[in-house]
């Protein structure tokens, strides 16, 4: 095991893990002050669910064996997984850091379920979607038909952005609206928290992108630089499209576009160099702030925009890869995109490997959620969507005031 | 001239608003107050020990109305907030000696 490489694991994995209570920040700011506690808990969630059930089968569907279309259960429970290995524990490593992607990506459906998704629903959607979904479509990508094919996902555009992305889409056409949208305005309660959630996200990006690198050496520096570009000049488009379309510059447009553009770039990160970063940027953050608009045309009540951001913004980096991947840069065996010499063929893969996870991602999530729609129920009562989820299915809330007034029994 | 008061749902906010308009009202002053009623408050739960917390969030409606209106008014207000359960608040009516308008000085039913 090299130990620079191993230094560098361990510490992207726990930036990775960071990214999830800032994601949980960053939408419960979006949502209303009656309902942040439980966006947290749905975020917190998957925290506590995903590394267990990911290291009892997630992982080993996920990447063990040869097959095209989804792993064995040789590795389930961390069978032949230890410090005592050639590998010292790389291998350990691996399982953990990718771990902390397979919590995430669950984690980015409940922007769009928020406000009205029974919690008991949301705890049993979260192992079925990871385990039906997550690690299928994981291994096309990684190891399985996809990757035979010469896909490139560097750190998760088509596996986890547009995965997630659809399968929102897909949750919240079982699930119905909000009441009273989109008449009544959903504002933010607290922009603060999108920013600091928005901040925490980027930081831990840095883990996502330049870990997926799983070495500490070029390629991650790479992706580190491209990250750190792709999320400025996102944000910076978002910020002048709102400045010239709607005459100010906010920081929910700021926020916005800073995680779009870490969307797009996370396919891209360790495959496209130069100033391409900036080129998906822009053009990431320009489009997506016009995406977020389609949920009110269409009429589906993506409530904080995971599919404007996330499905938009993974599909856009993925197919940008097609155009800007460049082999000799990196001196790898993957093929070039448009720009280097490469024609349209990657960019036609890379089109396929994502019409092919919109398709399956988006039938098994509406057949999980309607399956726990004629079960258990998905929907919180009229009443305690008016009242808030905080208090009805948590019993806590998020900002007590006249604590004179609370006796302990 | 009243003082419409009506301590309501805050849930029920933009539906009294919407029937104060329909009503013909041009303003009306909103606060987010605590109390209890009948309805008493609710239960949290921290690391296991249950907190009662008796004072629970309420949104209190006041309008300016003439003599005439007023019943109507404070009869739109009960028609909008109705949920009939326990907890849906009260409405009352004080009476008023001087209205004025800021701006202009205008006074009384002119101000309203």
């Amino acid at each position: 095991m090299d130990t620079g490489d191993a230094a560098w694991l361990l510490i992207s994995s726990a930036l990775v893990l960071f990214m999830t209570p800032g994601l949980a920040l960053f939408y419960g700011g979006m949502d209303r002050s009656r309902n942040v506690l439980n966006m947290l808990m749905m975020n917190f969630w998957c925290l506590l669910i995903v590394p267990v059930v990911w290291v009892i089968v997630g992982y080993s569907l996920a990447q063990s064996g040869d097959g095209a279309w989804l792993g064995n259960l040789d590795a389930a429970f961390l069978d032949g997984f230890d410090i005592s290995g050639e590998d010292g524990g790389f291998g350990l490593l691996v399982i953990a850091f990718l771990g902390m992607f397979a919590v995430i990506t669950p984690a980015l459906i409940s922007g769009a379920v928020a406000d009205r998704m029974k919690f008991s629903a949301w705890a049993l959607f979260v192992p079925l979607w990871l385990v039906l979904v997550f690690s299928p479509v994981f291994k096309w990508v990684y190891g399985g038909w996809m990757g035979d094919r010469g896909v490139l996902d560097f750190a998760g555009g088509t596996a986890i952005h547009v995965n997630a992305g659809i399968a929102a889409l897909a949750a919240v056409l079982v699930l119905g609206k909000r009441k009273g949208w989109p008449e009544e305005g959903h504002r933010p309660h607290s922009m603060p928290l999108v920013m600091l959630g928005a901040g925490i996200l980027w930081f831990g990006w840095f883990g996502f992108n330049a870990g997926s690198a799983l070495a500490a050496n070029g390629q991650a520096v790479q992706a580190f630089m491209n990250t750190f570009l792709a999320a400025a000049a996102a944000g910076l488009a978002w910020a002048i499209v709102e400045r010239v379309r709607d005459g100010h510059f906010t920081n929910l447009g700021t926020a916005s576009g800073i995680v779009a553009g870490l969307v797009a770039i996370t396919p891209a990160a360790g495959f496209v160099s130069g100033m391409a970063p900036i080129w998906i940027g822009l053009a990431t953050g320009v489009i997506c702030s016009y995406a977020v608009n389609l949920k009110a045309k269409a009429g589906y009540d993506d409530a904080l925009d995971v599919v404007g951001v996330h499905l938009v913004g993974g599909l856009i980096g993925s197919l940008a890869v097609g155009l800007f991947a460049n082999p000799d840069f990196f001196g790898g065996e993957f093929m070039a995109g448009l720009f280097y010499g490469g024609g349209m063929r990657l960019f036609g893969e890379q089109a396929l490997a994502n019409a092919s996870t919109m398709v399956y991602s988006f039938v098994v999530t509406f057949v999980i959620m309607l399956a726990l729609k004629a079960t258990i129920g998905v929907r919180v009562s009229d009443d305690v969507e008016d009242t808030g989820l905080d208090l009805a299915e948590h019993a806590e809330t998020a900002y007590s005031t006249g604590s004179a007034s609370v006796t302990r029994n | 001239m009243k003082l419409v008061t009506a301590v309501i749902r805050p849930s029920k906010v933009d539906d009294v608003k919407e029937a104060l308009k329909s009503a013909g009202v041009l303003g009306m002053t909103v606060t987010e107050v605590q109390g209890f009623g009948r309805q008493l408050g609710h239960t949290e739960i921290y690391r296991g020990a249950e907190y009662k917390v008796d004072l629970i969030p309420k949104v209190k409606v006041e309008v300016l109305a003439d003599d005439e209106s007023a019943q109507r008014i404070a009869d739109a207000v009960a028609a909008a907030a109705q949920t009939d359960s326990v907890g849906d608040g009260k409405i009352w009516l004080t009476e008023v000696a001087g209205v004025m308008r800021i701006r202009t000085g205008e006074r009384d039913d002119d101000a309203i």
